[in-house]
C-alpha cells in the first residue's frame, strides 16, 4: 500500500505541465494531461482498493500507514508526509477520483471554447491533488494542507472568470469564510497538541481508546473548534453564505467541487476523528442539531429559487447538514455512506444543469426555460434520475443513503436529550418531503412545462457525446450506488457498512448488524413506507403546481407574499452579515487607521517632533553669530558661577 | 578545502566584501553604469555564497561557531568579535559579539538608508528620511546608555567588558535588568516596529525606492527581531521573562491591528508596509512565548516575511514603474495583460497570506502553536490574524487584477521581462522550499534556539526559588512550557 501517494504526484504532474507550459501546448494535449493525470489517480486509488480487499479475504486486515518524508520538526512536534490507507481513506480516494474524471471528460466539451482552458485544467488538477491529500492524510496537519489547497483551487475556479465583478466578488467570499471556519479548526489543531501531544489519527485514537488524564470540557473544546472548521467547509449554517454565490464558477467546478468533494470535507473530518468527537456527547449533539436545522432550513430557501444552479446548491447544503444529522448521532459510516451517494447525484444534477445552461447559451433562470425535454432528450433523462435519486425514488441510490439516516435519527437515543434521534427524525422527514418537491418543481420548470423563450432565437441543442458520457456513468452510480449497503430489512448483505465501521466503529455508536437485530424490521418498514409516501407526495405536489395548474404559483406568491419574499431572499442572511459585520468592520478599520493611527500614534511621534522644535526655535535667536554676543553671553555667564559658588560656599 | 577555509575570516571577508565593493565603486567613474551595475550585482553574489560557506560550520548544540577575536580599543576592552550561531546564520547575516561593534554596525546601516530614501525616493522623501532617522536614533541612543551602563556594571566583577559571551555569564540584579532591558527593548521596538512605535515605517516604506523598501523589508526590520531574541533576552532573561506578557500582548495588538489598519489602505505600498507590521507582531509573539517552538517559528518568520514581503515590494515596485501610481483605484483586470505577473503576485500573496506548504504557514502555525501554549487567550486572539490576513491581501489581489480591465492605460500593460523574472524565481523557489521542505532550516535554528531558551528557564527557576512569587502569574505558563519542552513523543 505503499503507493497511494502516487495518486496525488499525478495530478501535480498534470499541474506544473499545465500550469508551466498550457498556454504554449495545443489544446488537446492540455486536455489529454489534465484528464490522463487524473485517470491515473484513479487507476491508483482502484488498485490499492483492489489490493486491500485481496488481503480482507486473506484476513490481512489492517491499516497502512507509512511516510515519505519529514515536514515540520521542533522539539516534540513531528509532522510528516504520511499516508494513511484504510477503509474510509480508501473509499474516500475512490470516490473522489472517479468523479474527477468524470468531470474532467465533460470539462473537455464544456470548457472547449473558453480562452482560459490551459489555466482551467490547472486549477482543476490542482483541486485533485490536494482534495487526495486531504483524504489520505495521515496527521491533521498534513490534512490541512489538504484543506487549504482545496480552498486555494476552489477560489481560483469561483474566480475562474475573473473579468465578472460577480466571480471574483465570490472568489473571494468563499475564501474569507471558509478561512473564518479554518481560524477555529487551527485552534481546534493546536489544543489537540497541547494536549495530546499528537497529531496522526492512529496515534490518537490510540491514545483516546483508554481513560484519559483530561475531563469532557477539554474534547468538546476540540471538537467545537474542529467543527467550526467543518462548518466553514462544508458550508452549514451560518457560514454557509459562499457556497450559493460560489455558483458564479464553470459549472463543471460546481459539480466536483462544490458539490461532490470538497464541501464534504467537513463531513469527512467528523468522520475521520470520530473517536475524538465521541469522547463529547455534547459536541455530537450540536453537530446533529445544527445538521438537521441546516437540512431544512437550506431545503425551505431551494423551494422558491429561481435560478438553476442555486437550487442545486441549497440542495447541496441541506443534503450536508443530513449528513451531519447521522454523523452527530454516532452513525458515522450512514454520513459517509450518504456522502458516498450524493457524490454520484449531485454531481450527475451539476453537470445535467450545466448541459441544460450550454445548450440555451448561458441561460440560467429556469422561469426562461420550459420544455427542454424535447431538445434535450438525453440530459433530460439524467437529470431525471438525479432528481429521483435525491428525492429518494425507491431503490434508487438516495433512497437508501436516506433512509438509513432517518432510521438512525429514529433509533438514537442520546443521553443528554433522549428525544433528539425523534426530533430529528421528523425534521429530517419533512427535509425529505421538501426536497422531492423543489427537485421535481426544479424538473417541470426546465423540462414539461412549455417553452418560455424564442425558439427561433435560442435554438436549444442537445450536448456533444464528451459531455453525455460522464453523465450516463454517473447516473449509474447513482441508480446502483445504493447497493453497496442495503438495509437489513432486505435480508441482503451489507457491503459497505461493516467495510467502513472497521475505522468508524468506535464510539457510542451500535454496529450495523447490532442496530438491525435490536430493531423490529416491521418498525424499519414502517418508517420507510412513512418516507416514501411523503417523498411521493412532494413530487406529486409539484406535479400538481406545475403541470396541472400551470401558473398557479403566481396565485400563490401573491397570497403568502411575506414568508415568500423571506425565502426568495434567504432569510436575509446575506443583507444581515452586510450590516453586522462587513460594514461595520470596513468602518472600523477606516477608523483606526484615520483616528487612531494617523491621528493618535503619529499624532504623538509628531507632537514631540513639533515640541523639539519649537524648543529649538525659541532658543535659536540665541545664536546670532555676532561674536559680541558670544562673548558677553561666556562673560556674564562667568560672572553668574562666580557668584554662586561664592554665595554656596558663603 | 576545509583545512583552508578554517583558517580563514570568512566571517570579516562576508562583513567587508561590499565595503570594499563601494570603496572600489566610488573610485571608478560613475558615468561606466554598465560596470557598476554588473560588479555591484557580482558582489552581492559573492558575499552570498561565502556567506552560505558558514552554514557547514555552525554548531549544532547552540554554541557560537566562526568567532573572530582581535583586541580594537584595548583600553576599553572593545573588540572586534564575531560569530554566528543558528539563528544568526539564518538571517544573513548579523554577527557582532561585541557590543561597540554591534552598535557602530546598527548606527552604520542607517547611513545608505537615509541617502536611499533620501534621494532616490518620491513624493514626501525628505519628511519620510528624516523620520526614519531621527525616530531610530532616539531608540539607539538609550540602548548606547545600557551598552555604558553594562560596562560599567560589569567591571565591579574585575575588568569592564563589552563582549557579549563574558557579559551573558554575568547577573545582573533584577531591577537593573529591568532599565537595561526597556532601554534595549525601546531600541528594538522602534526598528522591528512593534506597535506603538511603527508609524516611521509606512512612511519610509512609501516614499523609500523599490531597492529602498526590499531592503528595509528584508534586512533593517530583521535587526530589531535579531537584537531582541539576541540582546534583549540573551542578556537580561529575569527581564525579558517579566515583560513577557506586554511583548507578547503588543505583538499580537501589531497583528490585529496592523491587518485592521491594511483593510483601510488604499495605496499599494502603504498597504505591504502595514502588512509588515501584522507580521512581524508574530515574531514578536513567537519570541516571547519561551518555548522553543514559538521561538523557532519566530527565527523562520524573519526570514518569511524577509522572502515574501520583500517579493512583494518588488512586485510592487515592477507595476509602478510601468504605471507611475501605486493607488489600488488606478487598476483592475491585469491578470489579462500580465499573466505571468499575476502568477508571481498569487504565489507571493499566498505566502503572505500563510497558505500552507508555502514558506508563511511554516512560521504562523509554529509560533501560533507556542504563542497558544504560553498564553492561549492572546495565542488565540493571533489566530484571528490569519483570518484578517485574508482578508486584506486577497482585497488587494481582486482589486489589482480581477474585474474588468477597463483603464486603457492598463490594457497596454507589458508583461514581466526576462529579468524581472529571473529576480522573482528564487524567492519565489524559496518560498516553497521553506513551505515544504522547511526540515534543513529548522534543523541549523533549533539548538541555537533551545539553548536560549533553556537558558531563560534556568533563570526563571533560580528566581522562582528566591522569589515569593510576584512573577507568580507567568510562571504558571512557564512550568508547561518547561513541559513541553523536554516532551518527545514519537511520530
Amino acid at each position: 500500500m505503499q503507493y497511494i501517494h502516487l495518486a496525488i504526484l499525478w495530478p501535480l504532474i498534470g499541474l506544473l505541465v499545465n500550469g508551466l507550459f498550457g498556454r504554449h501546448l495545443p489544446r488537446k494535449l492540455v486536455g489529454f494531461v489534465g484528464c490522463f493525470s487524473v485517470f491515473l489517480s484513479f487507476m491508483v486509488s482502484l488498485y490499492a482498493f483492489v489490493m486491500y480487499l485481496g488481503s480482507q479475504t486473506l484476513g490481512l486486515f489492517g491499516e497502512y500507514e507509512y511516510y515519505i518524508l519529514p515536514w515540520i520538526e521542533v522539539a516534540d512536534l513531528k509532522i510528516n508526509y504520511g499516508f494513511l490507507v484504510d477503509p474510509l481513506s480508501l473509499l474516500m480516494a475512490l470516490t473522489v477520483s472517479l468523479v474527477s474524471f468524470l468531470v474532467h471528460v465533460y470539462s473537455l466539451g464544456y470548457m472547449a471554447d473558453d480562452d482560459g482552458y490551459s489555466r482551467f485544467f490547472a486549477y482543476l488538477n490542482l483541486f485533485v491533488a490536494m482534495m487526495l491529500t486531504l483524504v489520505l492524510a495521515n496527521n491533521l496537519v498534513l490534512m490541512f494542507i489538504g484543506w487549504e489547497g482545496v480552498g486555494l483551487s476552489s477560489y481560483l475556479l469561483i474566480g475562474f472568470w475573473y473579468r465578472r465583478k460577480a466571480a471574483a466578488d465570490a472568489g473571494m467570499k468563499a475564501f474569507v469564510v471558509n478561512r473564518l471556519g479554518d481560524f477555529a479548526f487551527l485552534i481546534g489543531i493546536f489544543l489537540t497538541f497541547w494536549f495530546l501531544h499528537n497529531m496522526r489519527f492512529t496515534a490518537l485514537r490510540a491514545e483516546l481508546s483508554g481513560p484519559t488524564e483530561y475531563g469532557p470540557y477539554l474534547f468538546t473544546a476540540i471538537a467545537l473548534f474542529l467543527f467550526v472548521g467543518a462548518i466553514g467547509k462544508s458550508a452549514q449554517f451560518p457560514l454557509h453564505v459562499w457556497l450559493p454565490d460560489a455558483m458564479e464558477g464553470p459549472t463543471p467546478v460546481s459539480a466536483l467541487i462544490h458539490a461532490a468533494t470538497m464541501v464534504t470535507a467537513g463531513v469527512y473530518m467528523v468522520c475521520r476523528l470520530n473517536f475524538l468527537f465521541t469522547w463529547s456527547s455534547f459536541a455530537l449533539l450540536v453537530i446533529a442539531f445544527l445538521g438537521g436545522f441546516t437540512a431544512i432550513f437550506a431545503a425551505s430557501i431551494a423551494l422558491v429559487q429561481n435560478d438553476i444552479k442555486r437550487v442545486l446548491a441549497y440542495s447541496t447544503i441541506s443534503q450536508l447538514g443530513y449528513m451531519f444529522l447521522a454523523a452527530g448521532l454516532g452513525a458515522f459510516w450512514i454520513a459517509i455512506f450518504h456522502l458516498f451517494t450524493h457524490a454520484f447525484f449531485k454531481s450527475l444534477l451539476f453537470l445535467s444543469a450545466g448541459s441544460v445552461i450550454h445548450g440555451v447559451r448561458g441561460e440560467q433562470d429556469m422561469r426562461k426555460m420550459g420544455g427542454l425535454a424535447r431538445y434535450m432528450p438525453q440530459t433530460y433523462w439524467n437529470f431525471l434520475i438525479g432528481a429521483m435519486a435525491i428525492s429518494g425514488i425507491p431503490l434508487l441510490a438516495g433512497f437508501f443513503s436516506k433512509d438509513a439516516i432517518l432510521f438512525a435519527a429514529f433509533q438514537a437515543k442520546p443521553e443528554l436529550i433522549p428525544s433528539a434521534g425523534t426530533i430529528l427524525w421528523i425534521v429530517g422527514i419533512a427535509t425529505a418531503l421538501l426536497t422531492a418537491f423543489y427537485m421535481f418543481r426544479q424538473v417541470y420548470m426546465v423540462f414539461l412545462t412549455p417553452p418560455r423563450f424564442e425558439e427561433s432565437e435560442l435554438r436549444p441543442h442537445e450536448v456533444s457525446w464528451v459531455m453525455l458520457v460522464p453523465l450516463w456513468l454517473l447516473s449509474i452510480g447513482s441508480v446502483f450506488g445504493g447497493y453497496l449497503a442495503l438495509p437489513a430489512l432486505f435480508r441482503l448483505p451489507n457491503l459497505l457498512g461493516p467495510f467502513l465501521q472497521r475505522t468508524l466503529a468506535l464510539g457510542t455508536e451500535k454496529s450495523a448488524e447490532e442496530l438491525h437485530r435490536a430493531s423490529d424490521l416491521l418498525r424499519e418498514g414502517l418508517l420507510m413506507g412513512v418516507s416514501v409516501v411523503l417523498v411521493l407526495a412532494g413530487v406529486g405536489l409539484a406535479y400538481y403546481l406545475y403541470r396541472v395548474r400551470w401558473g398557479v404559483t403566481e396565485r400563490l406568491k401573491r397570497m403568502f407574499a411575506a414568508p415568500y419574499r423571506l425565502l426568495l431572499n434567504k432569510y436575509y442572511v446575506d443583507e444581515l452579515y452586510d450590516a453586522a459585520v462587513v460594514t461595520p468592520g470596513r468602518t472600523f478599520a477606516a477608523a483606526v487607521d484615520e483616528v487612531v493611527d494617523r491621528g493618535v500614534v503619529d499624532g504623538l511621534v509628531n507632537l514631540v517632533a513639533f515640541v523639539v522644535g519649537a524648543f529649538g526655535q525659541l532658543l535659536r535667536p540665541l545664536q546670532t553669530g555676532f561674536v559680541r554676543n558670544y562673548a558677553w553671553y561666556v562673560g556674564s555667564g562667568a560672572v553668574a558661577l562666580v557668584i554662586i559658588l561664592w554665595l554656596v560656599r558663603g | 578545502m576545509k583545512e583552508f577555509l578554517a583558517g580563514a575570516p570568512i566571517l570579516s571577508i562576508v562583513v567587508f566584501l561590499p565595503l570594499a565593493g563601494a570603496a572600489i565603486m566610488a573610485l571608478i567613474p560613475s558615468d561606466r553604469t554598465r560596470f557598476h551595475r554588473w560588479f555591484a550585482l557580482w558582489i552581492s553574489v559573492a558575499t552570498f555564497l561565502l556567506a552560505l560557506l558558514l552554514l557547514p560550520g555552525v554548531s549544532s548544540f547552540g554554541e557560537f561557531s566562526h568567532q573572530e577575536r582581535y583586541l580594537w580599543i584595548p583600553q576599553l576592552g572593545i573588540n572586534y568579535h564575531l560569530g554566528v550561531d543558528g539563528i544568526s546564520v539564518v538571517l544573513l547575516l548579523f554577527s557582532s559579539l561585541d557590543l561597540v561593534l554591534f552598535y557602530v554596525f546598527w548606527e552604520g546601516v542607517l547611513i545608505p538608508m537615509y541617502l536611499l530614501i533620501g534621494i532616490w525616493g518620491s513624493g514626501r522623501r525628505i519628511y519620510a528620511a528624516m523620520k526614519f532617522v531621527l525616530y531610530t536614533v532616539v531608540g539607539s541612543f538609550l540602548m548606547l546608555v545600557a551598552i555604558i551602563g553594562l560596562y560599567v556594571y560589569s567591571s565591579h566583577y574585575g575588568v569592564g567588558t563589552f563582549d557579549f559571551l563574558r557579559l551573558r555569564e554575568i547577573s545582573l540584579p533584577g531591577n537593573l535588568q529591568t532599565w537595561f532591558f526597556l532601554a534595549f527593548g525601546l531600541a528594538f521596538a522602534i526598528k522591528v516596529p512593534i506597535f506603538p512605535f511603527h508609524t516611521w515605517l509606512p512612511d519610509a516604506h512609501t516614499e523609500a525606492p523599490t531597492a529602498g523598501s526590499v531592503l528595509l523589508a528584508g534586512v533593517l526590520l530583521k535587526m530589531g527581531t535579531y537584537g531582541l531574541i539576541r540582546f534583549s533576552i540573551g542578556l537580561f532573561p529575569e527581564a525579558a521573562v517579566r515583560f513577557a506578557p506586554l511583548m507578547m500582548g503588543l505583538g499580537v495588538i501589531g497583528i490585529i491591528y496592523g491587518a485592521l489598519v491594511c483593510v483601510a489602505q488604499r495605496d499599494l505600498k502603504r498597504l505591504v508596509a502595514y502588512s509588515s507590521v501584522a507580521h512581524m507582531g508574530f515574531v514578536v509573539l513567537g519570541l516571547f512565548a519561551f518555548n522553543v517552538q514559538g521561538e523557532v517559528g519566530a527565527v523562520i518568520q524573519m526570514v518569511n516575511h524577509g522572502v515574501s514581503t520583500g517579493a512583494l515590494f518588488l512586485l510592487v515596485g515592477m507595476l509602478y514603474a510601468r504605471r507611475h501610481t501605486r493607488e489600488l483605484g488606478a487598476f483592475g483586470g491585469l491578470a489579462q495583460p500580465m499573466p505571468v505577473y499575476f502568477n508571481f503576485f498569487l504565489i507571493v500573496m499566498l505566502s503572505s497570506v500563510g497558505l500552507p506548504a508555502l514558506n508563511g504557514f511554516v512560521g504562523e502555525f509554529l509560533i501560533l502553536m507556542g504563542g497558544i501554549q504560553a498564553d492561549w487567550l492572546l495565542g488565540g486572539i493571533a489566530v484571528f490574524g490569519v483570518v484578517l490576513a485574508a482578508v486584506y491581501l486577497l482585497y488587494m489581489f481582486k482589486q489589482v487584477f480581477f474585474g474588468p480591465c477597463a483603464n486603457p492605460a492598463n490594457r497596454q500593460l507589458r508583461d514581466l521581462s526576462l529579468r524581472e523574472v529571473a529576480v522573482l524565481v528564487p524567492l519565489v523557489l524559496i518560498i516553497f522550499w521553506i513551505g515544504l521542505f522547511p526540515r534543513p532550516c529548522l534543523r541549523v535554528i533549533e539548538p541555537a534556539v533551545k539553548s536560549t531558551v533553556q537558558r531563560v528557564q534556568q533563570h526563571i527557576y533560580r528566581t522562582y526559588e528566591s522569589s515569593t512569587g510576584s512573577i507568580g502569574g507567568s510562571l504558571l505558563a512557564l512550568d508547561i512550557r518547561a513541559y513541553s519542552l523536554e516532551g518527545g513523543s514519537e511520530n
